[in-house]
């Protein structure tokens, strides 16, 4: 039977790609931000999981505005990173796990989600950098990957309560599915962060500080804000904590916080990373 | 009591572009030119000569003169999406911070700065 042993959710900007690349870890900018993932490395280590499903947004490499998904599912075999027009990449290939995925799709359909279903998909850079960053030391990746494609990029997105929910089925096709993997969560992206208009550069601790203070215990308490409001309250592209959102609703056991780490600025963001623990809640 | 919202067509964010409907038809074109440069030989065809590679995409005149005026601003109101022009800024040796400031009008050091004023780093670890 499988175990969803919990989730680690982070900040995805490329630029942690190109620092990656460039070996800049320890460098005074960038190590508060890489420092923060010591507990989610002796964690991945402990607890060894065979698939990651993976909740982000495409950033215009494998999807276009001519045919935009609010939520897209990968069922592919395989996945891979291409160029996506400014130069980082070097990224490895994932290997796919299809059945599950076609699990998870019964099942959300089955709760009346109407996803798209990808048997070929492009992965960004929304998957690559939090993987690098999960598994900084692999030659190929420990885990097969399931990634979820959620619209954050053109109004109107869904809402923060509809991604809460389509996690929510996530998980329970998680718990149903028969297989005995061990199975991580990622949900990445944000926080606070604005790249376009006059308000570029802005960033809100305190907004990111009430998530980081919720999500774990009372995710519900993001939904009472719409999308606007947290395009308002986080920035045009702080809006990606729908993906954290739909993250933790995966997540429908018993949860803990097990560390997290809160870094600004990283290039335009501010920047988080959160690993929290997923246990089967005790029945009577 | 009833709580009356706006309607979120109408809402305006101060100094936030929403792409919603409307910018997405309007920047279908410019949009579509900058996913192009999701290939090296495309970028190096734009470099090579900009005003062919406009036509190729039916660029409206208002994003033609935005592109040439490396008008950041002006490319979001001709229905430009940011994920998008930063492919376009890549070519033009433009990182986010210079984007944001050429939106925001400030020299790059100003904001750099304005980014460093939120300056924290806050870590809790469970026992």
């Amino acid at each position: 039977m499988s175990e969803i042993i919990g989730a680690v959710f982070t900040s995805h900007v490329p630029g942690i790609g190109a620092a990656i690349a460039k070996g800049l870890q320890q460098d005074p900018y960038w190590k508060p931000f890489f420092d923060g993932f010591a507990p989610v490395h002796a964690f991945l280590e402990r607890e060894k999981p065979d698939v990651a499903v993976v909740f982000y947004n495409d950033h215009g490499l494998n999807f276009f505005l001519d045919k935009m998904p609010t939520f897209a599912i990968g069922a592919a075999p395989e996945y891979r990173h291409e160029d996506e027009g400014w130069g980082i990449g070097g990224f490895k290939p994932f290997a796919g796990h299809p059945a599950l995925s076609w699990h998870i799709i019964e099942q959300v359909v089955g709760d009346e989600f109407d996803p798209v279903t990808c048997q070929s998909m492009l992965v960004d850079h929304g998957v690559c950098v939090p993987f690098e960053l999960c598994w900084p030391t692999a030659e190929a990746w420990p885990v097969k990957l399931v990634p979820i494609c959620i619209n954050t990029v053109q109004h109107p997105l869904p809402s923060p309560k509809r991604c809460l929910d389509l996690g929510r089925s996530i998980g329970r096709a998680l718990e149903s599915w028969p297989g005995d993997e061990t199975i991580v969560v990622l949900g990445t992206g944000g926080l606070s962060h604005q790249l376009d208009g006059e308000r570029a550069g802005f960033i809100n601790v305190e907004y990111d500080k009430f998530c980081l203070r919720n999500i774990v215990s009372d995710p519900e308490a993001l939904t009472q804000h719409d999308t606007l409001d947290i395009v308002e309250l986080a920035g045009s592209q702080g809006v990606e904590i729908l993906n954290w959102l739909a993250a933790r609703g995966a997540l429908r056991g018993s949860v803990r916080e097990l560390a997290h780490n809160y870094h600004v600025p990283i290039s335009n963001t501010a920047a988080a990373t959160l690993l929290v623990e997923n246990r089967p809640k005790v029945s009577a | 009591m009833f709580v009356i919202r706006t309607h979120s067509a109408t809402r305006t964010i101060p100094g936030t572009p929403i792409f919603d409907g409307r910018a997405a038809q309007k920047g279908l074109g410019l949009n579509a030119m900058c996913y192009s440069f999701n290939s090296a030989a495309n970028r190096a065809a734009f470099v090579a000569n900009e005003e062919s590679y406009m036509d190729r995409f039916a660029l409206s005149h208002q994003q033609r003169e935005a592109v040439r005026r490396r008008d950041v601003l002006g490319m979001i109101e001709a229905g430009g999406n940011v994920y998008y022009l930063a492919k376009l800024a890549g070519i033009l040796g433009l990182n986010v911070q210079d984007l944001g400031a050429l939106q925001t009008g400030m020299p790059i050091e100003e904001f750099r700065a304005g980014l460093l004023s939120h300056s924290i780093t806050e870590r809790s670890i469970a026992s």
